[in-house]
């Protein structure tokens, strides 16, 4: 099967005469159920391959959080063909770059290479689709000296992003408070107690799950030619069988019925606020209703994300009572999600003064329509980013990668410009009323316990991070 | 808007070393070019900028991007003063406020943003070239540049802001090991200054502090004008005139001082309550005209420049579990830039991490890379290149490296004839002269207390 989407971009009324940027997919269905999408980036001669598996940390339940995480860890560990290591390195020696992500919602992995290169990447992905060395009963010993390593691996990595980043484990925390029953609640890189208890066998059984072509999206950007590559995937994909997908229990959040509040009381020097308001996605709301989710994207932008927000405007610059501030809604989550603010005070500024400021620019959206500028600037910037965003095939594949995985369909992608462009001062006002009330909020205050650092830093400075 | 703040990625490793790598050398662009290289022009104007532009017709946007030899490094005992000059540029401008600064850029969807480095003040614009749109962008990044307003309230909450991050800093200990490095490193030298400053220095700033490092730097003779996409040559002529023609011509930043060779070896530990130790080891390395570039080049890709395969993963990571990013780096720079090796270790573990780190050191310059190690590391580096050179952002970035670092017209023409040429003797014989393991500088933040190592 094949079809071709036109692009949306032809059909708008652009507010700039933007040459139309070619939005097309196409679509290839493999029997096995692998679905392929290409678009094609003519501009250089390379090629982005990312698969996509519908499964991560979203679908661990308790006492297995992190296991999709250690799994992608894990998948660079061999199979019987190319043993450990061997993946990056044969990328490596075609010139490529390798790596992979998990989420809550996915796990992807992805290889860059000169367009010539890509069926090295395909033969070798759809090798670890079925055949890691930790699923083969013959290697069981080699398994569990590389996972024993692997392991710690990741705890190194707990440690560096969470244990020792102060705000990020606030969210970590607040997280758990924040959901009910949702799988949202766990940290994608899992408890550090689950992670002490972790055997091969619980991967094994993980990776015999959900890693199938069935249960995959493999998503190609660049130099390339569609029905070659559809030739590629039949070639190196095609022989691989299907297995039966048992979907994993819903576990939809229960209404929340109150204001949460919590504080994380450690060592840190700055104090740091944490809002989240429950929020539907695209995924969880009636097409009907989909709107909602394009208001509330708006919601976001008016209120922070950019300088000329307003949290930005009135916190930081207006009243100076923030030093910082930052909105976030992701529309594209699996599962309901929440509209996050968070803020750093002034010095001087209490984190209650913070939430109160923040509390007066959410009841003024609820009470005021907002400015037809504000309103103006938000779709001149999202008009901008759709051109923007097509200075990166990565991007253009994760984005592709993501609706598909969630369930969304990548043609909705498409929809973003559009419905954006066409939310109203009154639909952002109806959402904000309907979303963004206290019994449905959760608030996490980082309290700095500030140790006694004998050796003095001495003198600070910051350069590029890498 | 995508956003995906919430994932974890396999190898920060890759992605770090490949974002300093990406920083440092890759090229990109379009088709034909890619097997060419970059076709550069470069010009003139009359105050002295220097002009590069490279056309890329694909997409219906364009990058400005000034560059100015005006970063910490001319901080001249002010810590923090490049870096606060910079801040303050959109902050008010000719006839607009800092509201209207930023409306004006938002309401045309365009992006702006500047930073400072050690080396380089930036200044950026990202925007779409319907005409209507880019010149009210343009239009505004002109009046940031040569008027900025630097009003004493504005600086007075950038003040107060940057006192918070200053604080904020001081949370991270990777963040410390950084600071640490680099004034142990550099000691006197100019390199050696905190980019963001230090509490006393930015307490310290007065308006006329600003104003005058803004005259001194912000001018023609000083100034490099990048100018890449879907533009054509007179319409970039005139861009490149709107931004930068109207600076006074100035004089050129003088030359930094040379950095002394590393002469003894320092060990500085700095207590922090994380359940890391962050290690830092390295010393002054080499410039971005270094005659010694390519073996040392080369070398670091083997030695721990490309993530996975490299032998700090191999042997830390991969082997031995011991962290989770793990690499080393030369950043070249106007003077001698830093070598550095570095991870990240549970803090019972930072002695033997450490001690890892060191041998592999010295047995790489010991001994050189295998034959098969080098045959490899030339086939990613070169087989890489069309990779290099794919996209705006990066033309622009290593277009910027070229100007900046005055490196000739066709480097990126004939970067991969250079790393093939790279012999194996070549990178012993650079290590050897240019490393020396007895004068490193070894930074460790983490908990000392109560952690020796468990046997």
């Amino acid at each position: 099967m094949q079809w071709r989407l036109m692009s949306l971009l032809l059909m708008l009324a652009p507010v700039t005469n933007l040459v139309a940027a070619d939005n097309s997919v196409d679509e290839f269905q493999l029997k096995n159920g692998l679905k392929l999408l290409v678009k094609q980036d003519h501009r250089a001669p390379v090629v982005v391959s990312q698969i996509w598996y519908k499964v991560g940390s979203a679908y661990e339940h308790d006492g297995i959080t992190g296991l999709s995480h250690v799994l992608e860890h894990m998948m660079f560990k061999g199979t019987e063909r190319f043993g450990p290591g061997q993946f990056n390195r044969i990328i490596s020696e075609n010139g490529g770059q390798d790596n992979a992500f998990t989420s809550h919602d996915y796990t992807a992995y992805f290889q860059m290479l000169e367009k010539s290169r890509l069926s090295v990447s395909f033969e070798m992905e759809a090798d670890r689709m079925r055949n890691l060395m930790l699923a083969n009963p013959k290697f069981s010993e080699k398994s569990a000296e590389e996972f024993k390593k692997e392991l710690e691996v990741v705890k190194e990595e707990r440690r560096m992003r969470t244990e020792d980043n102060p705000r990020a484990l606030t969210s970590e925390q607040f997280n758990s408070v924040a959901y009910s029953n949702s799988s949202y609640k766990h940290p994608i890189i899992g408890w550090m107690s689950d992670l002490d208890v972790m055997s091969v066998d619980d991967l094994r059984q993980w990776y015999q799950r959900w890693y199938a072509p069935n249960n995959a999206t493999l998503v190609v950007v660049g130099d390339v030619q569609p029905k070659e590559v559809y030739a590629l995937a039949e070639k190196y994909f095609g022989a691989i069988a299907p297995q039966p997908i048992q979907a994993v229990k819903p576990r939809t959040e229960i209404p929340q019925i109150g204001l949460r509040e919590m504080h994380v009381r450690a060592p840190a020097q700055v104090p740091y606020l944490l809002m989240g308001y429950k929020t539907p996605v695209l995924k969880t709301l009636k097409k009907e209703d989909q709107w909602e989710a394009y208001a509330l994207e708006v919601l976001a932008g008016v209120l922070g994300g950019s300088r000329t927000s307003r949290l930005d405007r009135i916190l930081v610059r207006d009243k100076q009572i923030a030093v910082s501030t930052d909105v976030e809604y992701n529309m594209g989550s699996w599962q309901a999600d929440m509209l996050l603010i968070d803020a750093t005070p002034a010095n001087g500024k209490t984190v209650d003064e913070v939430r109160q400021a923040v509390g007066e620019q959410v009841t003024a959206l609820k009470n005021e329509l907002i400015k037809p500028d504000e309103l103006d600037r938000i779709k001149a910037q999202v008009v901008a980013h759709d051109v923007y965003q097509k200075d990166s095939s990565f991007y253009q594949g994760m984005e592709l990668g993501i609706y598909e995985t969630v369930g969304l369909g990548y043609k909705q992608a498409a929809e973003y410009l559009p419905r954006v462009r066409a939310v109203t001062a009154e639909q952002v006002q109806q959402v904000a009323r309907k979303y963004l009330n206290e019994d449905q909020l959760t608030v996490a205050i980082l309290d700095p316990q500030k140790v006694t650092i004998r050796a003095r830093p001495r003198a600070l400075n910051s350069e590029h991070h890498h | 808007m995508l956003k995906n703040k919430y994932f974890l990625a396999a190898g920060v490793l890759l992605l770090a070393v490949i974002a300093v790598v990406v920083i440092i050398f890759m090229p990109r662009h379009t088709d034909q070019q890619a097997r060419e290289g970059i076709q550069i022009e470069t010009w003139s104007l009359k105050n002295g900028a220097r002009v590069y532009y490279v056309a890329a017709t694909q997409l219906p946007m364009v990058d400005v991007r000034v560059v100015f030899n005006a970063g910490a490094a001319r901080d001249d005992g002010k810590p923090g003063l490049a870096r606060m000059t910079n801040e303050l540029l959109d902050h008010g401008a000719g006839d607009w406020n800092t509201e209207q600064v930023l409306e004006r850029f938002d309401s045309v969807g365009a992006q702006f943003s500047s930073s400072a480095h050690r080396d380089m003040a930036v200044v950026q614009l990202r925007s779409l070239v319907d005409k209507p749109l880019l010149t009210v962008a343009m239009d505004t990044m002109a009046a940031i540049l040569k008027t900025p307003r630097f009003e004493p309230a504005e600086l007075e909450r950038e003040r107060q802001r940057t006192l918070v991050g200053l604080q904020n800093q001081r949370e991270s200990p990777e963040q410390l090991a950084e600071l640490a490095f680099y004034s142990a490193v550099y000691e006197q030298h100019p390199y050696a200054t905190p980019v963001l400053g230090t509490e006393e220095s930015v307490t310290a700033f007065k308006r006329d502090d600003i104003i005058n490092f803004y005259k001194n730097y912000y001018v023609g003779a000083n100034a490099l004008v990048v100018i890449v996409g879907d533009v054509n040559r007179s319409r970039a002529e005139a861009l490149a005139e709107q931004v930068a023609g109207g600076l006074p011509a100035g004089q050129a930043a003088a030359l930094l001082p040379e950095v002394p060779a590393a002469h003894a070896s320092k060990l500085i530990k700095e207590e922090h309550p994380s359940t890391q130790t962050h290690v830092w080891l390295g010393q002054p390395g080499m410039t971005r005209s270094d005659a010694d570039y390519f073996p040392l080049y080369v070398g670091n890709h083997i030695l721990g420049g490309s993530g996975f395969g490299s032998r700090i993963v191999d042997q830390i990571r991969e082997g031995k579990g011991l962290a989770y990013s793990s690499y080393s780096y030369f950043m070249p720079m106007q003077r001698k830039g830093p070598l550095l090796l570095a991870l990240q270790t549970r803090n019972d573990q930072a002695e033997q991490a450490l001690q890892m780190l060191r041998e592999i050191l010295t047995k790489f310059i010991a001994e050189g890379p295998t034959a098969e190690e080098l045959q490899h590391a030339k086939k990613n580096i070169t087989g890489g290149f069309p990779l290099r050179i794919d996209s705006n952002k990066d033309i622009l970035e290593q277009v910027a490296m070229i100007g900046f670092y005055n490196m000739p017209l066709d480097y990126l023409q004939t970067f991969n004839k250079k790393v093939e040429s790279v012999t194996r003797e070549q990178i012993m014989d650079a290590y050897r002269r240019r490393v020396t393991p007895q004068n490193m500088v070894t930074v460790m933040v983490g908990k000392f207390e109560a952690t020796e190592p468990k046997k």
